[in-house]
């Protein structure tokens, strides 16, 4: 094992409710902080006595403290989602490769998330929504089952205000609901898409991503302008446990963040 | 320690009785010694307390699902192939703790790695493909990619007596993977074993510093032409006695378009998933870890053990396993192993010991699945 091995303590300083089964926790560091993360990367998470699950980072870039964004789907995860603030959890990371949405500098950004896959996007939204002048346009496509289950919702509103064009799509609507009513990729054809001069950045469950990588490609983009987060089981983060093997990738090392140019023909393979 | 052993020293002979000498000088320098020995009707690798434990006289039959021992008509120590053991029980062990923690009064906790075990290893009797395996493993785990790893600080003190392959087994097959009969680097000292009517000698090289320190406590003289001839035609006529053989060639690229061969269908009906040939194998490095509680729930540690592709769970994501077929697990094995290997760290994981051959309880073949899927695919030159 490497140092590396060995959780830190952080506590947990906030706790949003985002949907009846997922929380973002603020973390602050009780001591030294690890490193900071970059858009992209994820962290494994320890709950004490009870195990350790990989989650991407959600919060800013740069900030000292940490914010994920958790589903509760296991026993790690229902462990997270219930802690309470003050509470301790520790952190190992940051882990894997990131966005790299700073290439878009110049060009439109497009950042595409089904559910919970905004939350690994939100860090390259916040980061390019710092610096908006740098890119043409900066476009969030949003989808979700039900509006209920919709992420960050309270945001959509800040981000277009600071100079994003933000929609959003649910495949099943409820009372309150005026908005669009479709699967995600139906929103990419009105957004005004410039094949030539985008950078995609998506994020969902692997049959969202596939479909909604072949709306770009159908649309005139090339697969190396389009990036995807892939996840397989993850333990060591160090490409030294063997369970995120992906093909020729170990997504913990060589991931989270692939460009699609790599991961078309592996997502194409059934079981791998 | 067993530094780049390109550049070879002048070679000695060291008669059979002189290997006690060794073993002792090992111990005295501080050496835990680790060597082939019979235990319960198979030769493995144990703590050596002297040299006469070594399987003097024993040789193995080896074929697909099985393993025996037969008495050989010489006092040979190494000439017997793989046995279901590899060094990768001490420098990666089975099951180790990485870290234990304790709740503080408020509320947080305090967490510290386990202790290393400071012991140093010598391992006498590594074979050329079992000696290519370590530097696989050291690819995986060790310095290169992690140099503050209790694999990277355990490797640096391991002595290497690496014994050159002079009867390889039924199903042996290094000289396909490139990898043997003769040892090729990244040893201490490096033996040839000469046996004949009344004569039991080894040629004694030097690969390291350490190992030509280890030269001056034994009874050596220098090697005569005529010993250098006979182990080098012994080396040299192991390599055309492999039982086995695997055209390596265009693997890498051959498995890359694989995934939708017949053949995996047919494995795939003979394998148990048991995951025996993982652990067998002497590169398989994957672990899983485990998290646990005393009663209290205030000390919890974390435990790594290894783990097989083989299993259900090692893909589990939260919707449920990736490769819940046999087939995808089957699949996943060889063309990692022989395949996205290359991409991921380098060189091909197999070395082309045999044990996942002779491990397997319904006798699966590597060489043979290998042969199927070329003879199905076509050529590396097919598929362009």
């Amino acid at each position: 094992m490497t140092m590396s091995q060995v959780p830190v303590s952080y506590r947990v300083s906030e706790r949003q409710d985002e949907t009846h089964d997922t929380v973002t926790l603020t973390l602050e560091p009780a001591g030294a902080p690890l490193e900071s993360s970059k858009p992209g990367q994820f962290m494994m998470l320890y709950a004490f006595g009870v195990g350790e699950v990989p989650v991407s980072v959600s919060g800013p870039p740069g900030a000292a403290g940490l914010t994920h964004t958790i589903r509760a789907v296991g026993a790690v995860s229902r462990a997270l989602c219930s802690a309470a603030p003050g509470q301790a959890v520790g952190v190992r990371g940051p882990f894997g490769t990131s966005w790299h949405e700073s290439d878009a500098f110049g060009q439109d950004l497009l950042v595409i998330g089904g559910g919970i896959g905004l939350a690994p996007l939100r860090p390259a939204v916040l980061a390019a929504l710092r610096e908006p002048g740098r890119y043409r346009h900066i476009t969030v496509l949003i989808g979700a089952r039900s509006p209920a289950e919709l992420v960050f919702a309270a945001e959509y509103e800040r981000w277009r205000d600071s100079g994003a064009t933000v929609e959003v799509t649910v495949d099943r609507a409820d009372a309150g609901w005026h908005g669009h009513v479709s699967v995600v990729t139906q929103l990419v054809g009105p957004s005004g898409l410039d094949p030539r001069r985008t950078l995609a950045l998506i994020c969902g469950p692997e049959v969202m991503m596939r479909l909604t990588a072949q709306t770009l490609l159908a649309a005139g983009m090339t697969a190396s302008q389009i990036r995807v987060s892939l996840e397989r089981n993850m333990q060591c983060g160090v490409g030294e446990c063997g369970h995120c093997q992906f093909g020729p990738l170990l997504l913990c090392r060589d991931g989270p963040v692939v460009s699609y140019h790599a991961a078309a023909p592996l997502l194409s393979i059934r079981e791998l | 320690m067993s530094a780049d052993s390109e550049s070879r020293g002048p070679a000695w002979l060291l008669p059979a009785s002189g290997l006690a000498r060794l073993h002792d000088s090992l111990r005295e320098a501080g050496y835990q010694v680790i060597g082939p020995r019979v235990v319960n009707g198979a030769i493995v690798l144990r703590e050596l307390s002297s040299a006469d434990e070594l399987p003097f006289g024993w040789g193995v039959t080896l074929a697909p699902g099985g393993y025996r021992l037969r008495r050989r008509a010489d006092h040979a120590a190494f000439a017997h192939s793989a046995g279901p053991g590899s060094w990768k029980q001490f420098l990666h062990p089975p099951r180790e703790q990485l870290w234990s923690a304790h709740r503080t009064p408020d509320g947080g906790y305090s967490a510290d790695s386990a202790a290393a075990s400071d012991a140093k290893l010598a391992f006498i009797g590594v074979r050329p493909c079992d000696l290519r395996a370590i530097q696989i493993q050291d690819q995986v785990l060790g310095a290169p990619t992690h140099p503050d790893s209790t694999y990277a600080s355990r490797r640096s003190s391991v002595f290497i007596v690496a014994v050159n392959c002079t009867e390889p087994g039924e199903t042996c097959f290094c000289t396909s993977m490139g990898t043997g009969p003769r040892a090729g680097r990244g040893y201490d000292l490096l033996l040839t074993e000469l046996t004949g009517p009344g004569d039991h000698t080894f040629v004694v090289e030097a690969g390291s510093a350490a190992g030509e320190a280890t030269l001056a406590g034994l009874d050596l003289r220098p090697a005569d032409p005529g010993a250098m001839r006979r182990a080098q035609a012994s080396v040299s006529e192991a390599a055309g006695k492999m039982g086995r053989t695997m055209h390596a060639d265009g693997l890498r690229d051959l498995l890359a378009r694989s995934h939708d061969a017949a053949r995996w269908e047919d494995v795939a009906s003979r394998c148990l998933t048991c995951g025996n040939c993982t652990m067998a194998c002497p590169t398989c490095f994957c672990t899983t870890v485990e998290d646990v509680t005393d009663l209290s729930g205030d000390h919890a540690e974390r435990w790594q053990s290894w783990a097989s592709c083989f299993d259900l769970d090692f893909s589990y994501v939260h919707s449920g396993p990736v490769r819940s077929s046999g087939e995808s697990r089957y699949r996943q094995w060889l063309t990692h192993k022989l395949g996205t290997w290359h991409d991921q760290f380098g060189s091909s994981g197999c070395v082309g010991c045999g044990r996942c051959i002779v491990w397997c309880p319904v006798g699966i073949d590597i060489t043979e699945e290998v042969a199927a899927l070329q003879a199905e695919l076509g050529g590396p030159e097919a598929g362009e």
